[in-house]
């Protein structure tokens, strides 16, 4: 019941989303721009695979309604619409007859960034483990991370929840080394199909090193080592290994 | 004697006096810069420039896509049933994006459960299979879809794959995706997908371990924001 209740509100939001983005869209006002190259190539659709239907000569000028990915819709003073990729969109001009400006997410932006965050798998001593993580840059090189990951073993499953303190030494490096250091706590759950034992709940203290490597717009791949103490209310402590591969954005 | 004393202590203080309040007022140090001061022109034309404010629309980005979507989805030897979920996906470039995904889907009685009569496998709560994944997608095949003599539609096909987790059968089971989709674009805005996915995973709740396989086809509908 309630499932069906969640569902229907899920679908009737996307529902009056669309409707309002489409209201708004009508009364907006639109950048102008004016063709600074012999011609200005209108594809049909927002890729290069779609075919060039239209041109837009020099001199005329045309409107942007929106964009998607590196591709402009753009509207021509004959009404006619098309898409035009972002490296013909620079060379045009604006109001002020200079070189119309577009933002582009690039490696500056890559450096300064605040926020990441992404998806990491990999292997956490046996187990599968599937983890997000969110963070947050003080400075170039210094950051904190929160971590949480879901822990996929043959005789248990588990939760890690970690707190991390990141420092990237060499930012600017393509492939950019990183060296963390966390804590956190592990849940682990025997299977069900295994004997029934209670969750055992520890704290861990962990230690790693990573490589992050921009690879475009605001898209970053990394890969990361991380030695982790499980502190348990046995005798001797825990020692595991974590490897993880995955990919984040920035903003 | 006296005099003497009052003469010399009168004329200290006269040169006291002198010294210490005088020197302005004394032609040679108190430099008055009067007659130096230039008078500037008085301006004859004012201009009247107004500064044109520029201020640039924003160009509406649509990276990001929602979507919620319906179908069928089949667990291997717990039936095929309705599977319902949401999606949502940020696209890096004409061709990748990625997604991250999550749906649910009630199973039923195995056909050993329903033929024996024993007792059930799992309760309700176990029975119900719930998963989410992050995939990553590569749009291939762009092209236009057409619908009689006036209208095109933008559609592209694209295969996807990603991992993630499964609950089910009060487990949790690491879960690879593997498919394949098409989408319609009705506008810019809006759009159609049918999306058919595997989801496979290592499982041992009847007994020996063993990959299992799920396959789900589906239709949604989706948003770009």
């Amino acid at each position: 019941m309630i499932r069906k209740g969640l569902q229907l509100l899920v679908f009737y939001s996307v529902l009056s989303l669309g409707m309002m983005l489409s209201a708004t869209a009508q009364a907006k006002e639109y950048r102008t721009v004016a063709v600074a190259d012999p011609f200005l190539e209108m594809h049909t659709g927002p890729g290069k695979g779609y075919p060039i239907t239209n041109v837009v000569e020099q001199g005329e000028s045309v409107q942007i309604i929106r964009r998607k990915t590196d591709w402009f819709k753009v509207r021509t003073d004959r009404d006619r619409e098309g898409w035009v990729n972002i490296a013909q969109m620079e060379q045009t001009l604006d109001e002020s007859g200079e070189l119309t400006e577009i933002e582009r997410i690039g490696r500056d932006e890559f450096l300064d960034r605040r926020f990441e965050a992404g998806v990491l798998t990999g292997d956490f001593s046996g187990a599968d483990t599937v983890s997000v993580y969110a963070g947050y840059k003080i400075s170039r090189n210094l950051g904190i991370e929160l971590s949480g990951a879901q822990l996929i073993g043959n005789f248990s499953t588990g939760w890690l929840g970690t707190v991390n303190l990141v420092h990237e030494t060499w930012p600017e490096w393509r492939l950019s080394p990183y060296f963390t250091l966390g804590t956190g706590i592990v849940q682990t759950r025997p299977k069900s199909t295994l004997v029934s034992t209670p969750d055992r709940i520890d704290q861990v203290s962990l230690v790693g090193a990573g490589l992050r490597a921009y690879v475009t717009r605001r898209f970053v791949l990394r890969a990361e080592y991380k030695s982790y103490v499980v502190l348990t209310s046995r005798d001797e402590n825990e020692e595991i290994d974590e490897w993880k591969v995955g990919f984040g954005f920035f903003f | 004697m006296e005099s003497r004393f009052r003469f010399l202590f009168l004329s200290a203080t006269l040169g006291v006096v002198l010294l210490t309040s005088g020197c302005s007022s004394l032609p040679f140090f108190g430099k008055t810069k009067d007659t130096e001061v230039a008078e500037a022109p008085e301006q004859v034309i004012e201009p009247e420039v107004e500064r044109r404010e520029i201020v640039k629309p924003k160009i509406d980005t649509e990276d990001f896509e929602i979507a919620v979507f319906g179908g069928v989805m089949s667990v291997e030897d717990f039936g095929v049933n309705p599977v319902v979920g949401a999606s949502l996906a940020y696209h890096f470039s004409e061709s990748l994006f990625v997604e991250g995904a999550a749906g649910v889907t009630d199973t039923e009685e195995t056909s050993f459960e329903l033929l024996s009569g024993a007792a059930e496998l799992l309760t309700d709560d176990e029975r119900q299979f719930t998963y989410y994944n992050a995939s990553i997608g590569w749009n291939l095949f762009p092209g236009e879809a057409f619908v009689g003599r006036n209208r095109a539609f933008n559609q592209s096909f694209y295969l996807i794959a990603g991992l993630g987790s499964t609950r089910f059968g009060g487990d949790d089971l690491f879960t690879i995706n593997v498919g394949a989709g098409y989408r319609l674009l009705f506008n810019d805005v809006w759009a159609l997908r049918v999306d058919f996915r595997d989801h496979v995973f290592d499982s041992d709740l009847l007994g020996a371990s063993k990959t299992v396989h799920n396959l789900t086809g589906r239709v949604g509908f989706s948003l770009f924001f």
